[in-house]
């Protein structure tokens, strides 16, 4: 399985799923996609990049601990839900702005931020699983 | 947006929401909010306990205002992103579930300080402190949802935090109680859940309030029956009824004792609560039919707990069965359906959340001093310490429900229930049933604390953080039961909630249906 072709060929592919699992993130809001299915893609290509270049090159590249990620997609996931408490609507109450940014209207939402935690929580958690199995199967 | 132009009032809540109202979520979003700071600060570990105490102490404050807010206004409801009823996801609180989330909330924070010496580095690096608030985000969520549904999912949110607790530590004997708990767990989840597709299909609506009404209308042509039996087996197996509490001994005695003490007062309560709130307020007139069924294994969980308590030798797994023997009797006071008997068991719930968890620390405390956990092997506790020994004794008298403390109110209520519908047979198992845990317990005292020691033991001192907890439950089981008159008028009025849901629906759909 580990062959020079596939070594070589599996940061591009992995940043390549990366940059793609972002953008079915940010699509989910109106069309198909969203954090949850975001968040798989992103660990299938941390997965990859596990498989040819070993699971210590994952932890490095990641930077934060699996569980920390996890840990802080679920914190920013529950405050886009309490954000609403300002505006006398109900727990978690979609809020919307949109800034004109370089003369483009974005719209940003608490909705999006939470579809943005549940990236991270599924991106975390399950990073943290598929290393703790690729782990078991060197010992 | 194009949606600012399309009138949204059908489906969306247009009035302002009192700040006051957020009480009903804040709790479980405070725990979640919580955990996930201390997962992020895992590897500190100093930092752990110095965090999570004032986070469970927040969570007391919080569950103590939404009590007070609902005692002065009636049942309060937020309903998830503003849509409306029963299509949002409806969070109600009413005096029974504040009452429960409260005397959980409590617990905890005991739990909390007495993890600070019992639970070591290892379990702090496993994730204690951020599994115990996740435990208590699923316990405060599944006390306060008004959406059966969403209780599935409070369910499972406290079960995968049971199971990181359990196995913290990852020894052989954790991992084997750790399964038959899981596998328990799991079917009657699943039945739980399997029991809701049902529900779903037959009413169309997952609301609690929606479907009382619903069921109250259509009684006569829906398969009502049913779907209150399957409630019944799926939650009394959460609670450990008899004849599927064989989980409970099998597995409490395996983890960290703080562990143990939480579950012992959390996680059956939870089921209790469940059974409460489906057959009291959803399915009143099937819980009639089913009265004497639950009556009976009421009597029998109490019995088989008794026994159970009296035939060990390993002193978690007396408090195991101990803790069987209580779930009888909050389930005798549930097929009584009156409102003394469902205060009885909403009493003797709160009772037995404080004194278990009390009871199983006070177990880690006799390990402690004595170096086992065994009753061949304990003894000379007396001559230890005096405080602790005096502490554990109004304990046991409390679990015994001996006057005055708290567990003597709830017993005499259901007591009283049952006597009024001439159900003598139930009067004389609770009453045999508190002869037999006086003499289980009374059997632990006089081995372990006043028989001599059999062994010389090296001295050790009793840490403040693992007594003061202990000593604060005792303190509540003492103060309830000499003053239990307001409580009593709480409970009753809990009761009256339950059996008569109009203020809970109201709350629900403010301008009527």
């Amino acid at each position: 399985m580990n062959t020079l072709i596939f070594r070589t060929v599996a940061p591009f592919l992995t940043a390549l799923m990366v940059l793609f699992s972002l953008f079915v993130l940010l699509r989910g809001h109106n069309e198909p996609g969203g954090g949850f299915i975001g968040g798989l893609i992103a660990v299938s290509a941390l997965a990859i990049f596990g498989i040819a270049n070993g699971i210590l090159a994952v932890r490095r590249a990641l930077w934060f601990h699996p569980m920390a990620i996890s840990a802080f997609g679920l914190f920013i996931a529950c405050l886009a839900g309490l954000m609403s408490i300002f505006f006398a609507v109900p727990f978690m109450t979609g809020l919307w702005i949109t800034p004109v940014i370089l003369g483009v209207e974005i719209p940003l939402s608490s909705v999006m931020l939470f579809d943005t935690g549940v990236y991270l929580v599924v991106v975390g958690s399950i990073t943290s699983i598929a290393l703790a199995l690729e782990a078991g199967d060197d010992a | 947006m194009a949606a600012s132009t399309a009138d949204l009032s059908a489906a969306f809540l247009m009035t302002p929401v009192a700040t006051a109202d957020w009480l009903v979520v804040l709790p479980p979003a405070w725990c979640i909010l919580a955990g996930a700071v201390l997962l992020m600060l895992r590897k500190s570990l100093h930092l752990q306990a110095w965090l999570a105490v004032p986070a469970l102490a927040i969570l007391v404050v919080l569950d103590g205002l939404l009590l007070s807010h609902v005692l002065a206004n009636g049942p309060v409801t937020m309903v998830m992103g503003r849509w409306l009823p029963p299509f949002g996801i409806a969070f109600t609180a009413d005096l029974t579930g504040v009452l429960f989330a409260l005397a959980g909330a409590v617990v905890a924070l005991a739990g909390a300080v007495y993890a600070i010496a019992d639970i070591d580095g290892s379990g702090r690096r496993y994730g204690f402190y951020p599994f115990l608030l996740l435990l208590m985000a699923g316990v405060s969520g599944a006390f306060l949802t008004g959406d059966i549904f969403n209780l599935y999912v409070w369910f499972e949110v406290l079960l995968i935090a049971s199971f990181g607790l359990i196995t913290l530590g990852s020894e052989p004997r954790q991992i084997d109680g750790a399964i038959k708990y899981a596998f328990l767990n799991l079917i009657a989840t699943t039945l739980f859940l399997a029991t809701t597709g049902y529900l779903y299909g037959i009413f169309g609506t997952l609301n609690m309030a929606d479907i009382a009404l619903k069921a109250a209308a259509g009684r006569d042509s829906l398969p009502l029956m049913t779907l209150a039996t399957l409630y019944l087996l799926a939650f009394g197996m959460k609670a450990a009824a008899f004849p599927v509490n064989f989980w409970l001994p099998a597995s409490y005695h395996t983890p960290r004792i703080v562990v143990a003490a939480l579950f012992a007062g959390l996680l059956t309560k939870v089921g209790i609560y469940a059974l409460l709130r489906t057959l009291i307020m959803l399915f009143p007139v099937e819980r009639e039919e089913l009265s004497f069924v639950i009556a009976l294994a009421g009597a029998a969980t109490m019995i088989v707990g008794a026994l159970g308590a009296l035939g060990q030798s390993d002193v978690r797994r007396v408090l195991g069965y101990v803790v069987i023997s209580g779930i009888g009797i909050m389930l005798a006071g549930l097929s009584l359906g009156s409102p003394g008997g469902v205060g009885g068991a909403i009493f003797y719930a709160l009772h037995s959340m404080v004194v278990m968890t009390a009871l199983y620390m006070a177990a880690g405390l006799m390990g402690r001093l004595a170096g086992s956990f065994d009753l061949n092997r304990l003894g000379g506790l007396y001559g230890r310490s005096a405080l602790f020994s005096g502490l554990s004794l109004v304990l046991f008298f409390a679990a015994s429900g001996l006057p005055p403390f708290s567990g003597f109110w709830p017993k005499v209520m259901v007591a009283k229930a049952a006597l009024d519908i001439g159900a003598w047979w139930l009067v004389a198992a609770v009453f045999l049933t508190g002869f037999l845990v006086t003499i289980a317990l009374g059997r632990v005292f006089a081995l372990a604390y006043w028989r001599p020691a059999p062994e010389a033991l090296p001295a050790t001192a009793i840490p403040a953080s693992l007594l003061l907890p202990l000593a604060a439950l005792t303190a509540l089981t003492v103060v309830f039961g000499l003053f239990p008159d307001a409580l009593l008028s709480t409970i009753q009025a809990a009761a009256q909630g339950l059996s008569d849901p109009s203020a809970y629906i109201g709350s629900v759909f403010p301008g009527g249906t």
